[in-house]
């Protein structure tokens, strides 16, 4: 075995070329992005005007915008949370039964996962048009004419609609997770319990729920981060309208960096929303240590 | 029990087993149906007229016009986006893997200082979220002139391609170290003895070893790097730079109305990985649950 004798410099050559893209293209942003915002700069300007914690500030107490956008992605989170991980549980277990086609559903409901945020916003922003959409179509012919309406365009539906297309396309996420802790709970547990009597129900609840909860975490956990962060979606539908109704904590970074050419604050606000959810990543590695 | 009960017990058995599928399928099959209509929309309507894509409701269109494919691909440059989007997945991938089984295997085969708090820092950009971290990245490529401004194409091709690579090597280490525990370290020993050295012993020895690992890591990092967008918004302004998910985006932009061209091109942009999914999908499905419950 190619024993390395200490002070050996052969496995630092190994790790160099993964290391050296590592230095520059994610521990020095990330001091970028610390340091400038402390700034206000314009992100072309030689010279940064030095602000302290003021864009700090601004983002928590001036920026209503913003915590609007939250709350917007908060939303969609949570229906993303019960609808869309309720379904696809109840998927998994369907399947785990060994149903017949149940490679089939397997292959299907995969596919949306695998599909790029701006295919699914783009196809789904035609199914949803207001003039052309065969959503609208549908509706009509089965005489809910009254009901049609341009629903990503329309503040009330607006943000629901982003937040069905973001279920359809991340609930085949969620079964294939939820089967793999399926499979690994042993048959016998549920032919004992039949034998003691248990019926489906309590079955459901008192092997299937506490064998598979480290999944369940591990799901809730990766659905938080990943719905808070949505963007790709938005961009591809709404761009955040009507008006502000489906901003999103991204798009609101985008629009102060792109837009509005505040790099500064665009890091501010970054960092705001990078610790709330290192909260929730920090629960994800405490509960996976707990249940390993 | 006579024979007759135990028949009609088996058979009320059977039965119910049999309206207990029944209902199972009554509740998959609309939900399975929901996730292939919209392909098969947009495949339909790729093949309509922009006059008849809007009154023709039928999935299979009278006169299917298959010319809106060469159109897309030429008119509406998908064939520039389509090739540029295979040669930054090629370099992403070759890049990913590569760098990642060099990395995996130091961290697996040798003790060395700061090893393990290496890895760690590694692995932990994994579960940190950096939300803002576009922004820094951003103004990292614009100092380094790796963002597209009328510079050489390969600068901003680089400035889409190195953050990518970087990106994907804490997944890549994650899955190809453990794989490499488990190689019995023998093996090496008598590579060794033969005369191999230690690039040697990697490169005969434990990357043919390793290839069911790093196909799951190719295949994975392919598919994020055909669907990545957000640098690509960032980086590209030049169409004959841009890859796929990026000028799907410009062209719906430009061309608001020209919808069986978009849809053409969503279909072409989708071929590749649906083909690489129904293949492999055990494979992918695999390395993306290790991924997220093995954490």
């Amino acid at each position: 075995m190619p024993v390395a004798r200490t002070g050996s410099i052969k496995p630092y050559l190994f790790i160099l070329p993964a290391f050296i893209l590592f230095a520059i293209f994610s521990v020095y942003p990330f001091y970028l992005l610390t340091h400038t915002s402390l700034f206000e700069w314009d992100g072309i300007s030689v010279t940064k005007q030095f602000v302290g914690l003021s864009n700090y500030w601004n983002v928590l107490v001036h920026d209503p915008v913003f915590w609007t956008s939250f709350w917007q992605a908060g939303y969609i989170t949570v229906l993303a949370l019960t609808f869309q991980n309720a379904l696809a549980l109840v998927l998994a277990m369907a399947v785990n039964r060994n149903l017949t086609g149940g490679g089939l559903y397997r292959t299907l409901f995969f596919l949306p996962p695998i599909l790029s945020e701006i295919v699914v916003g783009l196809i789904w922003f035609w199914i949803y048009d207001g003039n052309f959409g065969i959503f609208n179509a549908l509706l009509s012919r089965m005489g809910l004419g009254a009901w049609t309406r341009p629903w990503l365009a329309d503040p009330r539906t607006a943000l629901t609609a982003v937040a069905i297309i973001h279920m359809w396309k991340g609930f085949g996420w969620g079964f294939v997770m939820f089967l793999a802790g399926l499979q690994t709970i042993p048959e016998e547990l549920y032919e004992a319990a039949r034998v003691d009597g248990a019926n489906a129900w309590e079955r459901f609840w008192r092997i299937t729920i506490p064998l598979l909860l480290p999944v369940c975490v591990v799901v809730s956990i990766l659905t938080i981060l990943g719905t808070m962060q949505i963007f790709g979606l938005i961009i591809a539908t709404t761009n955040g309208g009507p008006g502000y109704h489906t901003e999103v904590p991204i798009t609101r970074i985008f629009s102060s960096m792109l837009g509005s050419s505040r790099f500064g604050y665009a890091c501010a606000q970054g960092i705001v929303f990078g610790l709330t959810l290192l909260f929730f990543s920090l629960l994800q590695m405490k509960f996976q240590r707990k249940s390993t | 029990m006579t024979k007759a009960a135990v028949s009609v017990t088996l058979f009320t058995q059977r039965a119910r087993q049999w309206v207990g599928e029944l209902g199972w399928h009554l509740f998959c099959l609309p939900i399975a149906l929901t996730c292939v209509f919209p392909l098969v929309w947009m495949l339909s309507s790729s093949l309509k007229t922009q006059q008849t894509v809007f009154t023709d409701y039928r999935i299979i269109p009278v006169t299917p016009h298959f010319e809106n494919y060469l159109r897309a691909w030429v008119q509406g440059r998908f064939g520039t986006y389509f090739l540029n989007s295979l040669l930054y997945t090629l370099i992403v991938v070759v890049g990913v893997v590569g760098m990642a089984a060099l990395a995996a295997y130091a961290f697996s085969r040798f003790k060395f200082k700061g090893s393990g708090v290496l890895y760690k820092i590694l692995l932990s950009t994994m579960l940190i979220p950096i939300p803002g971290s576009f922004v820094a990245l951003y103004i990292l490529l614009n100092q380094m002139g790796l963002i597209d401004q009328g510079s050489g194409q390969w600068m901003a091709r680089m400035g889409y391609i190195l953050p990518q690579i970087n990106g994907g090597l804490p997944f890549g280490v994650f899955i190809l170290k453990p794989f490499f525990d488990g190689i019995p370290k023998e093996l090496e020993e008598s590579a060794e003895v033969d005369g191999c050295g230690v690039l040697g012993v990697f490169w005969h020895i434990m990357l043919p070893l390793a290839r069911p690992a790093l196909g799951v890591v190719a295949l994975l990092t392919s598919l994020s790097a055909w669907n990545e967008f957000l640098l690509a918004y960032l980086v590209f302004s030049r169409h004959e730079l841009m890859p796929l998910q990026r000028g799907l985006l410009a062209f719906h932009g430009a061309h608001l109305t020209e919808y069986p061209l978009l849809m053409a091109g969503m279909v072409i942009s989708i071929v590749p990985i649906v083909v690489i999914y129904l293949v492999m999908q055990r494979n992918i499905i695999k390395g993306i649950t290790a991924g997220a419950l093995k954490g």
